[in-house]
C-alpha cells in the first residue's frame, strides 16, 4: 500500500489515493539535489519522515542544505534522485492543493499593500485555494489588530514577519514551511515570537518544519530536531525533543532544556 | 461690547498661517530670484545694454503684456506636440519594456535597435522627419516622442526586473500565473522606476516639441522663438523661452502630482 502512494521526483501523473492518516506528513526518501548540472551536490541520499502535526526544526551548519531540504518539499527545486511526498502527493500537485505554505527569512510583503492587502494576496492568484480562514482574524491571531491598514514600511520587522505568517496559515495549510523565519530579528523580538509560533502550532494543529541555525530556537520550538550535516547535506540525525510540549520561554533555564541543547551543540561540531 | 472681538474672523486662521509659513519656507528661494532679477536689471540699466542684445526684466514683462495674446495662441500648438509625444513615446517604451522582461529573445534582437535610435541627435533626425511628414503636427509629435522613448525603455524594463527573488519564490508557492506575477507584482514595483523615466521625459518632450519647430513649422512656441529672434525682438524671445519653460514645469508638475497619486508607499527598507 505504501509503495503503491509513492511519487517519483519526475512527477507521478497517476491519481493520488487518500492520505493514510497513519503515514507522515511529508515523507523524503533517497533525495539527492543537485545544482549546475549536477556539479554541486546540495542534499545527499536523504532520507526523513515528518509525522502528521509534528513541530520539526532543521538545524545544521552552513551550506547544509537545509534551505534546500525546503525547497525541495516546497517544489521551489527539483529532486534530481528519489522520492519527496507531502500529504501523499508530488509537491507540485501539494503546491496546487495549498497543502502547504512557506515563510520566507524576508517578509515578503509586497510594499504597496497594506497588511490585510498581504495577508489576503495567497486568495487573490493561483485559483485562491478553496479553505480560507478570515485574514482579519488571522492579524488578530498574531498580534496585529488594528494594524490592518498599515502599509509594510510602517511597520517593524517583527511585526512584518507576523504578518507574513498570517499570510501563510490564510489558506489553512497541512503544513507550514518557515525558512529561518526570525533570522533577521533582535533576539527580544525572537523570543516573543517563538511562543507565538508554538501557540499557533498548538491552535491549528498544522505540521510545521522550522529551518533555524540557533540550537536555542530548534530546542525550544520542535518536538524533533533534524540535523542535517554539510558537504553533502545529509541527516546528521532526526531526534525527538524530551520536553513537554507546553513550553514557556523560562524553561529555556532549565537543566533537562541545557543537557539538550548541550547535547546538540556536540553533534553539530561532529558536522 | 467687549465680546464683539470675540467672534471668530471670517477668514479661518490656520488657512492664513499655512500659507504664511508656505511663503517663509520658500523665502530663500524668492529672495534669490528677486535679487537676480534686480542684478539683472541693474546690469542692463548700469551698462546700457542696447535692448536687441539682452532686454531687461521690465522690458521682458512689457512683451508679456503686449504679447499675451501671441504667446497664448503659440503656446497651445506646442503643448498639444509635447503631450501627444509625451504620452505616445512612453506607451511605446512600457510595451516594448513588457515585451523584453518576457521575451529574452526580442530583447535581444530590438534593444540594439533601441540604443542606436538613441544614439541619433534629435536635431539631425528633425529635418528627416520634416521632409518626410511636412510642417504639420506629426513630425514634432514623433520627435518629442523619440525623446521620451529611450530614458522610460531602460527604466521600465529595470522595474519590471526589480522584484526580489524571494518574492518570486513566494508567488510560486502560491501557484500564481505569470499573468499575475506581471499585474500583481511586476507593474507594481517598476512604477517608482518609471515615474523617474516620466519626470525627466515630462521636461525632454517640450524641447523635443520646440526643437521640432524649428526645423519648418510657422506655429507653436519654437517657431515663435526663431521669429523674434531673426527679427531682433529680444523681449519677446525672452518671453517666449520663459513661457516654454512653464511649459516644461506644468508638464513635470502634472507627473509629479500622478506620482504622488499612484505611489503611497515607500521603496527602500522593505522587501
Amino acid at each position: 500500500m505504501a509503495a503503491a502512494e509513492l511519487h517519483t521526483a519526475a512527477g507521478n501523473p497517476a491519481a493520488t489515493p487518500a492520505a493514510n492518516p497513519a503515514a507522515g506528513a511529508i515523507r523524503v526518501e533517497n533525495v539527492d539535489v543537485t545544482f549546475s548540472e549536477g556539479t554541486v551536490v546540495a542534499l545527499k541520499d536523504v532520507s526523513v519522515e515528518i509525522p502528521q502535526g509534528a513541530f520539526v526544526t532543521i538545524l545544521g551548519p552552513s551550506g547544509c542544505g537545509k534551505s534546500t531540504l525546503m525547497r525541495a518539499i516546497a517544489d521551489l527545486v527539483p529532486a534530481a534522485r528519489g522520492v519527496v511526498d507531502v500529504q501523499g502527493q508530488s509537491p507540485r500537485d501539494a503546491r496546487r492543493d495549498r497543502n502547504f505554505s512557506y515563510v520566507f527569512q524576508d517578509a515578503t510583503l509586497l510594499p504597496w499593500r497594506t497588511a490585510l492587502e498581504n495577508v489576503q494576496l495567497p486568495l487573490e492568484v493561483g485559483g485562491g485555494g478553496d479553505a480560507h480562514a478570515d485574514p482579519r482574524d488571522l492579524l488578530e491571531l498574531v498580534g496585529l489588530k488594528g494594524r490592518e491598514n498599515a502599509l509594510p514600511s510602517e511597520l517593524s520587522g517583527g511585526m512584518r514577519q507576523r504578518v507574513a505568517i498570517a499570510r501563510a496559515l490564510v489558506t489553512k495549510p497541512k503544513i507550514l514551511l518557515m525558512d529561518e523565519p526570525f533570522g533577521a530579528l533582535d533576539e527580544i523580538t525572537r523570543d516573543k515570537l517563538n511562543e507565538e509560533v508554538l501557540r499557533i502550532w498548538r491552535e491549528t494543529g498544522t505540521t510545521i518544519l522550522f529551518v533555524t541555525h540557533s540550537i536555542p530556537e530548534a530546542a525550544f520550538l520542535g518536538e524533533y530536531v533534524l540535523m542535517l550535516a554539510a558537504h553533502p547535506g545529509r541527516v546528521k540525525e532526526f531526534m525527538k525533543v524530551e520536553l513537554p510540549p507546553e513550553r514557556r520561554l523560562a524553561d529555556r533555564d532549565t537543566l533537562e532544556f541545557v543537557q539538550i541543547t548541550a547535547h546538540l551543540r556536540k553533534l553539530l561540531e561532529e558536522c | 461690547m467687549a465680546e464683539a472681538s470675540q467672534i471668530p474672523m471670517p477668514v479661518p486662521a490656520p488657512r492664513l498661517n499655512r500659507m504664511l509659513d508656505a511663503v517663509v519656507a520658500r523665502g530663500p528661494a524668492l529672495a534669490a530670484v528677486a535679487g537676480l532679477l534686480l542684478l539683472w536689471q541693474g546690469v542692463v540699466w548700469f551698462f546700457e545694454v542696447p535692448e536687441y542684445m539682452a532686454p531687461s526684466p521690465v522690458a521682458v514683462l512689457g512683451a508679456f503684456q503686449e504679447n499675451a495674446g501671441t504667446l497664448w495662441l503659440n503656446f497651445w500648438p506646442t503643448f498639444f506636440e509635447a503631450a501627444l509625444g509625451f504620452v505616445a513615446g512612453n506607451l511605446v517604451a512600457i510595451l516594448l519594456a513588457v515585451w523584453f522582461v518576457h521575451n529574452s529573445t526580442a530583447e535581444r534582437a530590438f534593444f540594439p535597435i533601441a540604443v542606436f535610435i538613441n544614439t541619433i541627435p534629435i536635431i539631425a533626425l528633425a529635418p528627416v522627419l520634416v521632409l518626410i511628414f511636412g510642417n504639420g503636427f506629426a513630425p514634432k509629435i514623433i520627435i518629442a516622442g523619440l525623446i521620451c522613448f529611450f530614458p522610460t525603455l531602460v527604466n521600465m524594463v529595470r522595474g519590471l526586473k526589480a522584484v526580489p527573488p524571494a518574492t518570486l519564490d513566494l508567488m510560486r508557492v502560491l501557484s500564481a500565473s505569470n499573468w499575475e506575477i506581471f499585474w500583481k507584482v511586476r507593474l507594481q514595483s517598476s512604477l517608482p522606476f518609471l515615474f523617474a523615466a516620466l519626470k525627466i521625459a515630462s521636461t525632454t518632450c517640450v524641447i523635443g516639441a520646440i526643437v521640432a519647430e524649428w526645423i519648418g513649422s510657422n506655429f507653436g512656441l519654437g517657431a515663435l522663438i526663431i521669429e523674434a529672434t531673426f527679427n531682433f525682438r529680444s523681449p519677446l524671445l525672452y518671453a517666449t523661452v520663459f513661457t516654454a519653460a512653464l511649459l516644461a514645469v506644468v508638464m513635470f508638475a502634472l507627473v509629479s502630482f500622478a506620482e504622488a497619486k499612484l505611489i503611497r508607499w515607500k521603496t527602500s527598507d522593505v522587501h
